[in-house]
């Protein structure tokens, strides 16, 4: 491929009409330096847009902030990984881009002791210590579910002046967003106790099969070591459970007008109560929501994402789209029991190839690696889904009781702010108040403007797709975390680097996620509260999908994203239901576009576009569709669609 | 369906018993038992011989004619063979074996979806077996057409039970001739419309975790012989998952050509020569089907194989040979190598850190 060899850099990405000065609005440690220009420009960042597909507010930086610092930690000062520190980070024209830092050659020696040590520890007592992680995952959980943020009182109760406190409350609300932030922080350093163990066991067993089994595919490595029954599948298995129990006591007709995403929830359940039946239902849809409904339609990063406990219609819309599916005869549940058998097929045939120590190694390395990897995904459901569904929750009680004293025009407006900035509105909020201040505190003649200016900066990032990568890449990418959990390989950068200038028109080409050949209909969804659009048997397109859409896949025939690696969750969850899956294809989300008929190849990793703008040039013959060149479809960049509002 | 004791087709279930379908007609059915589909047909089993030698009167008058006879006798054994033959192939066979034959030979008609040639093969019961290889075992005839033409041959190849040749080898090994019998084999013609060769391993470095195939349009001997560049794919074998592909140019291929009773080369238009000659689902039959071969001789196989224009799809796919791959079978592939690196000792709990070690900090690779 003749392709170019740099991406932008930074400073050559145009900034969008409205947006400027948008640097002002994240904290200065996020945003590329002036004076830091030529080092940063000599290094190679990536865009995840796979965690961050859509422009941050100003406060939901602490997502990737806490999310990126914590990764880095457990590379760079817990385990010593010889070869990897953690991951630099910025956020540039509102999209987070990540730098790997290598470690010096002469210094990955001095490290192996250490990292040793420390790895056998984890790995000899995985257990026991996942066992005290969710202890301590639980007790973060919660302490943040107790912290309140209630409006200040019009004078302190008197059992206070009784008892000598001598305080005025105030610091409870001050110390609660403190305490706040460091509870979200705890769980995030908790995050990668074991996330980057998983990989590491992952890796070992991948580049043993790599090198026993040359060129096999990522794929069948990934079959062999991935949970089948996973925690992370429990909240959409809770529905279907529930949608059989509703089939079983005959109360469909009570969720035949349930819309999906448009149920009116208190009366359906409240129908549902007075049927016969009606309690046993309730009892054990009530069973379910604590913990399984602490679980978002998005990916737990941003203050919109919406949770299924605090939007019920969510979870009732998907319950109704099961009983109409199994009033239709259809199969809901998951093929577990045939995927559990082709995993050991796939687990026996290739040990069949192998005997004497190598037999052994890889019974051991598959062993461990099959042991450490369901945290990989798992962890998602405590930390993303409830942690930061609590976090997202609190946070948004906060701006009300902020909005409650006029500080801004919108309930959630806080994330306009950053997290130091509300800080400052706190304690203005506490001294106007404490002062019996007239006319209260100074943020409600401050920040509206400020965050109207904000608004306008954030929407007109929107209207710009982020780069996929900035600078020049190294000759090779080896890291083995980026490789794995971003899908960040040499292939995949120079594709990015050819995009559009050479290649199959028609015909995008990602990571081969999850095997089968399709063909059906296009629904791009760029939101999760799109979801509803989704109708039987199409094809999922979208920049990235969430485990969370788990109810849909049981609708679609296979699942193409923009970004996404083998790791990913859509290949993951396509592969947990046995769908074709094309991910980290760069561009299907703008280059294709609703109604269009599709191939997905999930073995080949390939999506041809069959009709339509686009459309793949009409080859025949049998085999005509099967031999396309890697290529990331052109015009990808033109539309300036807002990816998510 | 009502099992006949004069025919068996390759694939009505019936056990691939040697003693009524001879050797070659035991193979065939033990094949398609296998799930490896050889091209259709039937077997015109010995008890349809045996029928016809004792029913039209034969059996006693091969029998005069073979007492005492001198192998060294070359004229006379001429005179008894021909006598022979000419007996087997104008008396009368009897009507349930005819009929039986008859019906067969509609029957495979009909599943090749018209009249389409066949080939006819003497089967004999102990020319496979080892230490009795005898004459006549090679009798086949190709691109016949017609139930007509079929029997005759079926004659044919009873007939050549008692050539000269076949009489003096009996006689000089004091091979007894009661119980001699004879199946017959009836079998479609391939009409190759892709055709090639399946080798379960990658023959580039012997890793058998890996399949590879090569495929070109018409029969498959111009990719046998290096004549045309096939298209040659690499699948995962376990998951048929395509490693990597390569489109070859193919632009010529071999047809049948009925008429002239051989095969002729002709260009392959671009539009055909460019793009892969397998389907997906064609490719993962052909995987599969070299892996169930691999699996039924317990070895790597070198399979030749191909699509057939006249059957319809799903039952198209036809294996024409397996054989052991024997380049890299002897040594051991990759997949059976000790590592390279010194197997480390493994720490408690049963993971080898030095790997996990070397692969973190760019030792492994």
């Amino acid at each position: 491929m003749t392709a170019k060899k740099s991406f932008p850099k930074p400073s050559e990405l145009p900034v969008p009409a409205g947006a400027e000065g948008w640097e002002k609005i994240y904290p200065y440690y996020l945003v590329f330096q002036d004076k830091l220009k030529d080092a940063e420009d000599a290094k190679f960042w990536f865009c995840d847009s796979q965690h961050w597909p859509t422009v941050f507010k100003p406060f939901e930086t602490i997502g990737g902030e806490f999310a990126v610092k914590c990764l880095g930690q457990y590379n760079a000062r817990h385990l010593m990984i010889p070869n990897a520190n953690g991951i630099e980070f910025r956020v540039h024209l509102g999209y987070l881009y990540m730098s790997p830092i290598p470690v010096p050659e002469d210094q990955i020696a001095a490290r192996v002791p250490e990292f040793q040590a420390r790895v056998s520890h984890y790995f000899q007592n995985w257990d026991t210590l996942l066992e005290q992680w969710k202890t301590k995952v639980r007790g973060t959980i919660d302490e943040m579910e107790t912290l309140e943020f209630k409006p200040l009182p019009d004078m302190v109760p008197m059992d206070d002046i009784v008892s000598g406190t001598a305080k005025d409350g105030s610091e409870v609300l001050l110390e609660n967003y403190d305490r706040l932030i460091q509870l979200a922080y705890q769980n995030w350093q908790y995050h990668f106790e074991f996330l980057n163990l998983g990989y590491i066991a992952y890796l070992d067993f991948f580049n043993f099969c790599k090198e026993v089994f040359p060129d096999i595919p990522d794929q069948s490595i990934a079959t062999m070591v991935q949970g089948v029954d996973m925690e992370l599948f429990r909240p959409d298995d809770e529905l279907k459970a529930l949608a059989t129990l509703a089939v079983e006591l005959g109360l469909q007709s009570h969720f035949a007008t349930v819309p999906v995403n448009g149920a009116d929830a208190e009366a359906t359940l409240a129908s549902i109560g007075a049927a016969a039946g009606g309690q046993t239902w309730l009892d054990r849809w009530a069973e379910a929501q604590d913990p399984w409904f602490n679980f978002t339609v998005g990916n737990g990063f941003y203050g919109h994402d919406k949770y299924w406990n605090e939007h019920l219609d969510i979870p009732l819309g998907y319950i109704a789209d099961y009983i109409r599916r199994l009033d239709e005869g259809q199969t809901i549940m998951r093929p577990t029991e045939e995927l559990i058998a082709e995993k050991d097929r796939i687990v026996e045939e290739y040990r069949e190839l192998l005997d004497g120590d190598q037999l052994a190694a890889f019974d051991a390395k598959r062993q461990l690696a099959a042991t450490a990897y369901p945290y990989v995904e798992n962890h998602n459901f405590y930390i993303e889904h409830w942690t930061m569904g609590v976090f997202w929750r609190k946070v948004r009680e906060l701006s009300r009781t902020l909005h409650g004293y006029g500080f801004w025009e919108h309930e959630n407006d806080l994330l306009y702010l950053n997290r130091n900035e509300v800080r400052d509105a706190l304690f203005d909020l506490v001294t106007g108040w404490g002062v019996g201040a007239p006319t209260g505190p100074i943020g409600p003649v401050y920040w509206p403007e400020v965050i109207a200016e904000r608004k306008a900066i954030v929407d007109a990032l929107k209207t710009a797709r982020p780069a996929p990568a900035l600078n020049t890449p190294p000759a090779s990418i080896t890291e083995p975390f980026t490789r794995m959990l971003w899908g960040i390989t040499t292939e995949q950068v120079e594709s990015w680097l050819g995009a559009g200038e050479e290649g199959t028109e028609g015909v995008l080409k990602g990571m081969a996620a999850s095997p089968g050949v399709v063909e059906g209909v296009a629904r791009v969804i760029m939101d999760s509260d799109d979801l509803a659009q989704i109708q039987q048997d199409e094809i999922l397109v979208a920049p990235v999908t969430a485990p969370s859409w788990g109810p849909v896949f049981g609708k679609i025939k296979a699942t193409v994203t923009d970004i996404g690696g083998m790791m990913s969750h859509a290949a993951i969850v396509c592969r947990e239901y046995a769908l074709p899956a094309v991910t980290g294809t760069g561009s299907a989300s703008t280059s294709i576009v609703t109604g269009q008929r599709l191939r997905v190849d999930g073995t080949k990793g390939t999506v041809t576009i069959l009709d339509g703008p686009n459309a793949a040039p009409q080859v025949t013959g049998p085999g005509a569709h099967s031999h396309q060149h890697p290529h990331t479809a052109p015009e990808a960049e033109d539309a300036g669609e807002p990816a998510h509002v | 369906m009502t099992l006949n004791p004069y025919i068996q087709a390759f694939d009505d279930g019936r056990e691939p018993a040697l003693e009524t379908l001879g050797g070659k007609g035991a193979s065939l059915v033990s094949m398609t038992a296998a799930g490896m589909p050889v091209p259709p047909g039937f077997v015109v089993t010995t008890s349809s011989f045996d029928a016809f030698v004792r029913e039209a009167g034969i059996a006693e008058h091969i029998h005069s004619l073979l007492e005492g006879l001198d192998a060294d006798d070359v004229a006379e054994v001429d005179r008894v063979s021909a006598a022979i033959r000419e007996d087997l192939c104008r008396r009368p066979v009897p009507e349930a074996a005819r009929q039986a034959v008859v019906e067969a030979y509609a029957g495979l008609m009909e599943a090749c979806g018209g009249e389409v040639p066949v080939a006819v093969r003497s089967s004999a019961t102990a020319e496979d077996l080892p230490d009795a290889s005898f004459a006549g075992q090679q009798d086949t005839y190709l691109w016949l057409n017609g139930r007509e033409a079929v029997t005759e041959h079926i004659r044919k190849c009873w007939a050549s039970l008692y050539t000269s040749r076949a009489i003096i080898y009996r006689l000089k090994n004091s091979i007894p001739n009661e119980g001699l019998s004879m199946a017959v084999v009836v079998q479609k013609m391939v009409n190759a419309r892709v055709a090639g060769v399946a080798i379960t391993m990658n023959p580039a470095n012997g890793d058998r975790s890996k399949l590879t195939i090569d495929a070109s349009w018409g029969v498959g001997e111009m990719v046998v012989s290096g004549q045309v560049t096939p298209d040659n794919i690499l699948l995962d074998k376990i998951t048929l998952q395509v490693v990597s592909e390569h489109v070859g140019d193919k632009h010529a291929e071999l047809v049948p050509d009925p008429a002239t009773q051989s095969l002729v080369e002709r260009e392959v238009p671009a539009e055909r020569a460019g793009v892969r000659c397998l389907t997906d689902t064609e490719l993962t039959a052909v995987a599969q089907m070299a892996k169930r071969a691999e699996k039924h001789y317990k070895c790597p196989q070198d399979i030749e194989w191909a699509l057939d224009a006249d059957l319809p799809d799903g039952e198209n796919l036809l294996l024409l040979q397996s054989r052991p791959e024997t380049v890299h079978s002897n040594g051991k592939g990759t997949a059976g190598q000790a590592p390279a690196a010194p197997a480390a000792p493994a720490a408690p709990g049963g993971f080898d850190l030095s790997s996990i070690t070397s692969s973190l900090t760019g030792a492994g690779k």
